[in-house]
């Protein structure tokens, strides 16, 4: 039986790992490379790495880092952040990442997706999804969650996956940063659109707040603040998950 | 470790990087190429792998390997092919209806089905068979849609379970072909790469 994935994520910008709470006030935490290597020890499955430059020079940087972080690491490496094209994601895998997640790009040109699909798989092909709730209805948001897109965050991710979208990166704008717990409705309501995997992501704290996201029907984990303050490494949280009746990779 | 070089087959919809990396990590000369006389001659050689099953096997076509490959399968030659790399050495897989593999294991690749998420995307206990000379058990890496599910006549197989058990991998000689992704796989997946470097007779 598949274990549940534990997802360490790291934000880079110009090569230096940043941290934010609503992808706002970001402060350095570290090194990439070092930060990677260091929760693969700790048994992370796998590591995402979100690229929040907002400049081309910062996306140059990006693939070198993204290639630097390959050298030392043994696990699956997601990458996502700029992705406009899928000559975008062609220079992130050929620096070593084994998927690629588009975000703004793809809501503004769906098609984007069928393009990463067919020339890379869709095992390769990642859909992030920020969402928002409004009065009862969750709505994707785009530009680090400054902009309203009127899309219904569900519907997008049945879209998605129908045009290739291998997994669906879920993100909660409501709870990112406000370690209050994954937003279980809005998993519950994409898991039960889509057959493809759905990492979550945004507000989580403690184990219990993952195993409540995989009730729900996560099946990747993705945490930030946790681990950069070494709160708790990943081995005391997959402990802390076996002991909640979780099912992880030793 | 050090010995022959290892050559990479670049299968033009796989990303190398990954497997390199692994390679490097392990000290082992590597390679891409994708030249008949490289992948006939090579000691040893990886055939990664990822996309779709007809794209691949169109691209092998074209470079014209599809002979060499199934002649050094055959010999039992060194040989690790990855994911898709595993898929291409069956007859057939209705990703690409119409297309056929290598061909040099019996069957075909079908769908996932049951109660499960496809792509089955993260780590999956695997169980090796006694005969295994390379393939152990333990926690794997997987990124695939499709699978087989009968160990072809003469290989040794190793097994797990998404909406039912299906192949992780087989192996047969010195010929290992994993559904998983050994590369990504960590300290398990490196010591797997180890152990297909010994049974070749290569100083490790």
């Amino acid at each position: 039986m598949l274990t549940v994935r534990i997802i360490p994520c790291l934000d880079v910008r110009d090569g230096r790992v940043v941290k934010g709470v609503r992808f706002q006030n970001l402060r350095d935490a570290g090194a990439p490379a070092e930060l990677a290597a260091e929760y693969e020890r700790q048994g992370a499955d796998e590591l995402a790495m979100l690229d929040v430059s907002a400049t081309p020079e910062g996306r140059k940087t990006a693939v070198q880092t993204v290639k630097d972080v390959r050298r030392v690491l043994a696990v699956p490496m997601l990458v996502g952040g700029g992705v406009r094209q899928s000559e975008d994601a062609a220079a992130l895998l050929d620096a070593g990442a084994d998927k690629v997640s588009t975000n703004t790009a793809a809501v503004e040109r769906p098609e984007l997706i069928d393009e990463m699909a067919a020339r890379f798989g869709s095992q390769c092909t990642v859909l992030a999804i920020d969402a928002a709730e409004f009065e009862g209805r969750f709505e994707v948001v785009t530009r680090s969650g400054t902009h309203r897109t009127g899309s219904d965050a569900v519907a997008w991710a049945r879209q998605g996956a129908q045009r290739g979208a291998g997994e669906i990166l879920l993100t909660s704008w409501d709870r990112d940063g406000t370690r209050s717990g994954y937003h279980l409705e809005l998993i519950e309501r994409v898991a039960d659109a889509v057959p493809v995997p759905i990492i979550a992501s945004g507000g989580a704290e403690n184990a219990r707040h993952l195993a409540e996201a995989v009730r729900a029907g996560a099946t990747g984990l993705l945490a930030a603040s946790i681990f950069h303050d070494a709160d708790l490494t990943v081995a005391e949280l997959k402990r802390d998950l076996r002991s909640l009746g979780v099912e992880v990779r030793p | 470790m050090t010995g022959p070089e290892t050559i990479v087959v670049r299968t033009g919809t796989a990303n190398l990087a990954s497997v390199l990396a692994a390679l490097e990590r392990l000290g082992a000369p590597a390679r891409p190429s994708n030249d008949p006389t490289d992948v006939e001659r090579a000691e040893r050689l990886i055939l990664p792998g990822v996309g779709a099953f007809g794209m691949a096997m169109d691209r092998l076509q074209a470079d014209e390997l599809v002979e060499p490959l199934r002649r050094r399968i055959e010999a039992g030659k060194p040989t690790l092919a990855i994911c898709l790399g595993m898929q291409l050495l069956f007859d057939r897989s209705d990703e690409s209806p119409g297309w056929t593999g290598l061909g040099v294991a019996p069957g075909t690749l079908r769908r996932f089905t049951g109660n499960v998420r496809i792509p089955q995307m993260g780590w999956n206990r695997i169980v090796a068979e006694n005969s295994c000379r390379i393939l152990t058990g333990g926690y794997v890496y997987f990124a695939n849609s499709y699978r087989a599910t009968q160990t072809p006549p003469g290989w040794s197989a190793a097994t797990a379970d998404h909406g039912g058990a299906f192949l992780a991998a087989i192996e047969r000689d010195a010929v290992v072909a994993c559904q998983f992704h050994p590369e990504l796989s960590g300290s398990f997946g490196l010591a797997l790469i180890r152990r297909w470097f010994s049974i070749g007779g290569a100083s490790c």
